[in-house]
């Protein structure tokens, strides 16, 4: 009967003195460095858009290192906190809300998928937090397309598939194409690739003959393009990825169609599609962002210095070939550093700061943005590059 | 810029759709193998054939063997797993239904699946052509050698069967657990033992159209699942178990697509092939080449 009160008196001054030590610790560890600025990032890393999310996530980590590295923002070590959706629009919501609520973080980057981009839009309104997406639909900046009002917090770093089309459609007018034929995909990408080329084809005077689709896991494009050859266009714009785009090639070359000049669209931007091709890519036509084409960029190329460090390090890092969507994480946490080390962690602050930002020289381009362009980018954002040799060469 | 004739447009849609549709057969050849014995359909099937290319493009491309080697090694291995797939998820499933094992077929396929993307990744892969990619220009249409081949081996297939099912006693015996597998347990044939040949048979068709379809149209971890579909719905035109019907179905199959993409609109093209398989499964539910009489007694 004695020990009792003993035994709950020793818990309760075990509490104490692990309260007074918590207490006595806490100051301690946070006044050994200054408060880290915690960004949020929410990537497709695994799932069905996995080679989008897995290079941005890699990115990141680098730029993270590099940061801290050279001794953080102003001082403050910069902490990324990473959550994957998956590709699903419900786990993406939900890691936003976790990022604001739970983490407290002061910017988002990410998510990787315009649909997802989309879906949490209501969100970082409502919490008013600043997001720049790493997904590439116009609507995700864009609150009123009539208008061209943009969301007030939303931002984005990827080109648009509009400045895309404009690339090609610049280049064809300049070698007097006019008479083209289109196959695309019937997914999101190929779909909006599609209704973009549509849109834009009497602004630069082009007649499509033929408008083809295929689905994303079809083994064979013969069928249509036997069809657009029968049409015999001046061209061919071939709006896809994965393995249908290099199927596509190959079929248009064993065809006997290269007097039909071929282009794809930015998607066509990995040399594995080349290298897949198996020959079949000579002379193709695409638009590249810089990062993609670093190397052949001339030295003068305002861009030349910056995607060369990160092509370098990248491949250094992960030994693999970088992608234009780790570019577009790069340009996202770029710029919200650079926000950050201008006004500090405050979200409003880093919002008005982002919307002012002007020839900021990114991985995808030199970002000017206002209040009417949470992009900042325009159609020079894209190279035209020409397959040569097994290799991408800029076009003239 | 010369035009290309009707003719041989037409042509050419033919040859496209014969080549698609070759797969597609060989896909439904194997689903009718393992359901003349065990009246399921084996959904993993769409995977034997993934796996049959990537597994090929392994012994072929990483470890450079020659085609005389690596084809032979990669059925083996293919069939290695319909054989694994057979002892680890249909054989102890306690009671079996066709329910049970159709459903044990589709976790099969998923685990699969999820494997081969540890494995080769995502993205697509290579296979060099048995023969050159030089295309051979006929009456104005181009057919890729690659082409020919895959129409050579679904007639090898065929004809190897064909002599299998009707030649041999194994082959009679798988017959006889068609017909009636508790009357073929009574004779003497080893009814378990004769579902695992059914799947190592059927592994070994896959594994060939796998082996015969990325040269033209590469292969990636996930391609399984559209094939299956497509091999099935071969299957169901034709006469579900039936031999000639498989064949019959996937080519019919194979040319819907082509011809409806090139001639009304290739935004539609599976539509067509779909509403073919409708129209058909109305008029003739036990499909093209399927006998009414069988299919009435038939569990599924």
């Amino acid at each position: 009967m004695k020990t009792r009160p003993s035994i709950g008196k020793g818990i309760a001054s075990l509490i104490a003195a692990a309260v007074t030590v918590t207490l006595m610790l806490s100051p301690v560890v946070s006044a050994h460095a200054a408060q880290a600025y915690k960004v949020g990032a929410v990537f497709s890393v695994t799932g069905r858009a996995s080679f989008l999310g897995d290079p941005e996530k890699k990115t990141a980590l680098l730029l993270q290192e590099e940061i801290n590295k050279k001794g953080g923002i102003n001082g403050h070590p910069l902490k990324l906190i990473i959550y994957d959706d998956k590709g699903d629009s419900t786990q993406c919501v939900i890691a936003v809300r976790k990022l604001i609520n739970r983490d407290k973080v002061c910017a988002i980057i990410g998510p990787s998928l315009s649909g997802l981009s989309l879906s949490v839009i209501p969100v970082v309104q409502k919490s008013k937090i600043p997001n720049v997406s790493c997904a590439a639909s116009y609507k995700i900046v864009t609150k009123n397309p009539k208008t061209g009002e943009q969301w007030k917090w939303v931002f984005k770093t990827p080109q648009s598939d509009s400045m895309a089309v404009e690339a090609i459609y610049t280049h064809m007018k300049k070698h007097g194409i006019s008479r083209i034929a289109i196959t695309s995909v019937n997914t999101g990408y190929g779909a909006s690739g599609r209704s973009e080329l549509l849109r834009l084809a009497p602004r630069y005077g082009m007649t499509i003959v033929a408008d083809e689709k295929y689905g994303p896991k079809d083994t064979d494009m013969t069928a249509q393009l036997t069809k657009i050859k029968g049409m015999s266009p001046q061209a061919i714009v071939n709006w896809s990825i994965g393995p249908t785009q290099v199927v596509v090639v190959r079929n248009w070359k064993e065809l006997g169609m290269t007097n039909i000049k071929m282009y794809q669209s930015h998607g066509f931007g990995s040399r594995k599609n080349i290298k897949l091709a198996a020959g079949a890519a000579e002379g193709i036509y695409c638009p590249l962002g810089a990062c993609n084409i670093a190397e052949i960029l001339p030295a003068n190329h305002p861009q030349k210095q910056v995607t060369m460090a990160y092509v370098k390090a990248y491949t250094e890092k992960y030994n693999e070939p970088v992608s234009s969507f780790g570019g577009h994480a790069w340009d996202a946490l770029s710029l919200v550093v650079k926000a950050l080390k201008a006004v500090g962690p405050d979200k409003a602050k880093i919002r008005d700061y982002l919307e002012n930002i002007r020839g900021f020289v990114g991985q995808h381009g030199v970002f000017n943005f206002s209040p009417k362009d949470h992009n900042g980018l325009s159609k020079e954002a894209f190279r035209m590059v020409v397959v040569k040799k097994g290799d991408w060469a800029l076009a003239d | 810029m010369e035009h290309m004739t009707l003719a041989s447009q037409l042509l050419q849609y033919i040859i496209t759709g014969v080549t698609i549709g070759s797969i597609y057969a060989m896909v439904a050849i194997g689903f009718n193998i393992i359901y003349n014995v065990t009246e399921a359909i084996n959904f993993a099937q769409g995977e034997f054939v993934m796996l049959g290319g990537l597994v090929m493009v392994f012994f072929r491309v990483t470890l450079k063997l020659p085609v005389l080697f690596s084809l032979p090694l990669t059925i083996s291995v293919v069939m290695a797993v319909g054989i694994l797939l057979d002892r680890i998820a249909i054989r102890p499933i306690r009671k079996p239904t066709v329910l049970s094992m159709v459903i044990a077929t589709i976790g099969a396929s998923f685990f699969i699946r999820g494997a081969a993307m540890f494995i080769w990744g995502k993205n697509p892969f290579d296979l060099p052509p048995f023969s050159g990619r030089n295309p051979i220009t006929f009456l104005g249409a181009a057919i890729q050698p690659q082409s020919l081949w895959v129409l050579g081996f679904l007639v090898a297939v065929v004809i190897v069967l064909t002599i299998f099912f009707d030649r041999t006693i194994m082959g009679k015996a798988l017959r006889a657990c068609a017909v009636n597998p508790s009357a073929s347990s009574l004779v003497g044939i080893n009814v378990k033992y004769m579902i695992l040949i059914s799947f190592a048979l059927s592994a070994a068709i896959g594994a060939i159209g796998g082996i015969v379809i990325t040269p033209i149209s590469l292969m990636e971890y996930d391609r399984g699942a559209m094939l299956a579909v497509k091999g099935f719905s071969a299957c169901a035109v034709g006469g579900i178990g039936n031999f000639p019907g498989a064949v019959l179905g996937g080519i019919l199959i194979g040319l819907i697509e082509s011809l409806g993409a090139g001639l009304i609109s290739s935004g539609y093209k599976d539509v067509f092939a779909l509403l073919a398989l409708l129209l058909i499964l109305f008029v003739k539910p036990s499909g093209l080449l399927g006998s009414a009489e069988v299919s009435k007694i038939r569990k599924f």
